[in-house]
């Protein structure tokens, strides 16, 4: 056999194999997961809110008060990863509770346990980014490209 | 030239089968809430283990578990005259810090989770070849070890899909001789390494399966053996997906060994125990073999097994780099004789 047949063969019996693998392998549960996400989701936004609207109350002009709740909420999502709650929510809620901000908060704060036994250095300081950074070198990059569209439009 | 102990394509046969002399087993506290409990000999309390870190707990899982089964036979570590051992982690630590604390002569090994396979049949050609009189072969996997190397932080809130495995927490050694009492390894086909072009980290038993076919079916047509032979056949850690799979595999390589066939990484935990798929790492079978599977041995229920140990040998930075999962499987025959 030539190689090219082979090669050819190969690609056919590696196609099958991944028809068969896809009939076999089970379905995420996609409609429970979206409910759990829309449910959990919601609730943390509802707590957001919740908040905003109570420093409101308290005379905290809105800028600040919104600057507060964000404050408020990554702290929450810092303490709920730090005594071991956030990773049995997220099993359970997926996008519902990484999307809110305190998704991040448990994205950077995992990391940081994660790493701790390296060291402060090389362990935290280094990888302290290993999930949200992406977020952040991409968030920087359309900050820019917004600024520079803004410039020129201006 | 003729290999003396070589039988068809890939299978050794040992003229002097090896005796399991002895074996021993720990495991991690989920699965010790498992259905197997009772047949292991030590479950741990916590993670931890006493150790400041995961991969501390590990190393010293290893190092205890081939010291208990030394010490069922009355032997210390310095009796034994080679250690042979692997586990999940890069430069696989766990091994050569256990093998740093027991002073065993030592030879490292990576199969990924085919390690247990892997060891007890380099072992077992050690000792049929007169080399050594008695060898200690050991795999171990922790939970949260393999969990920050091969995927996400532990405390990261991400949700797992139903073909994804759980790592075990455990580890199994087995101590092999040339003479004694127990049951030996007979014949043990050495795996090719099989890649179908799986891409998907969270379904390893799909990458795997057809490894664990092409070894199965290999190990047949070099021995003349047919699958009724085996009491039972048993792969390391396909899990539910991948043990489906296998099956389908077998049907089309014309091989029906299903009423006798079944997997560590299913059999480990009960449906319950939110494993998805199943267990996986070179402690769950090994943990199987060295627990449940030869005390069944050593009572006559099984007499002759064909542990199959499975491995997916991919890396994140493979992951990463779009390259494909392949997978290995080593078959090892256990008979009482």
């Amino acid at each position: 056999m030539s190689s090219e047949s082979e090669e050819k063969l190969k690609t056919a019996q590696q196609e099958e194999y991944h028809n068969l693998v896809n009939r076999i392998k089970p379905k995420p549960p996609v409609l429970k997961n979206c409910l759990w996400a829309f449910v959990v989701g919601g609730l943390i936004c509802v707590i957001g809110q919740l908040i905003l609207n109570y420093l409101i109350s308290m005379g905290i002009n809105k800028v600040d008060a919104g600057s507060l709740t964000a404050i408020i909420m990554i702290f929450m999502g810092a303490l709920f990863t730090g005594i071991g709650v956030y990773d049995d929510l997220g099993q359970k809620a997926g996008a519902g509770s990484i999307v809110p901000i305190t998704g991040f908060a448990n994205a950077i704060v995992a990391s940081a346990m994660e790493f701790k036994r390296e060291g402060y250095i090389f362990g935290v300081g280094a990888r302290i980014f290993s999930i949200a950074g992406p977020t952040l070198v991409f968030g920087f990059v359309a900050s820019v490209l917004i600024g520079l569209i803004k410039l020129a439009f201006r | 030239m003729v290999a003396l102990k070589k039988m068809g394509l890939q299978t050794l046969v040992f003229a002097e089968p090896p005796y399991i002399a002895s074996w021993a087993s720990m495991v991690g506290p989920k699965e010790g809430e498992g259905p197997w409990a009772k047949d292991f000999d030590w479950i741990m309390e916590d993670y931890l283990f006493a150790e400041a870190s995961w991969e501390k707990a590990e190393s010293k899982m290893l190092r205890e578990t081939v010291k208990l089964a030394l010490s069922k036979m009355k032997l210390e570590p310095k009796d034994a005259e080679l250690l042979l051992a692997g586990d999940l982690l890069n430069q696989i630590i766990s091994s050569s810090f256990a093998a740093r604390e027991v002073s065993i002569p030592f030879l490292g090994l990576y199969g990924a989770c085919s390690t247990m396979a892997e060891s007890l049949l380099i072992g077992s050609m050690l000792v049929d070849g007169g080399f050594f009189e008695r060898v200690v072969t050991a795999a171990s996997s922790h939970h949260y070890t393999a969990e920050r190397q091969f995927r996400f932080p532990t405390e990261q809130g991400v949700q797992k899909v139903p073909s994804s495995q759980w790592t075990a927490t455990a580890a199994g050694a087995l101590v092999l001789q040339k003479a004694g009492v127990g049951p030996r390894v007979t014949y043990a086909t050495v795996g090719k390494v099989i890649d179908m072009g799986q891409t998907d980290a969270a379904n390893m038993g799909a990458a795997m399966a057809p490894a664990a076919a092409d070894t199965i079916k290999t190990h047949f047509q070099d021995t003349g053996r047919v699958p009724d032979y085996y009491d039972l056949i048993v792969t390391g850690d396909l899990g539910a997906v991948g043990m489906a799979l296998a099956g389908e595999l077998f049907v089309k390589e014309g091989l029906v060994p299903s009423p006798n066939y079944s997997d560590c990484g299913v059999l480990l935990y009960d449906g319950l125990q939110g494993v998805d798929s199943g267990g996986s790492g070179c402690g769950c079978s090994g943990c199987m073999l060295a627990g449940p599977l030869l005390r069944k041995i050593k009572s006559g229920e099984i007499n002759r097994l064909l542990f199959v140990a499975t491995g997916a040998l991919m890396s994140p930075t493979s992951s990463f780099q779009g390259e494909s999962i392949p997978g290995i499987a080593h078959a090892v025959a256990i008979e009482n004789i």
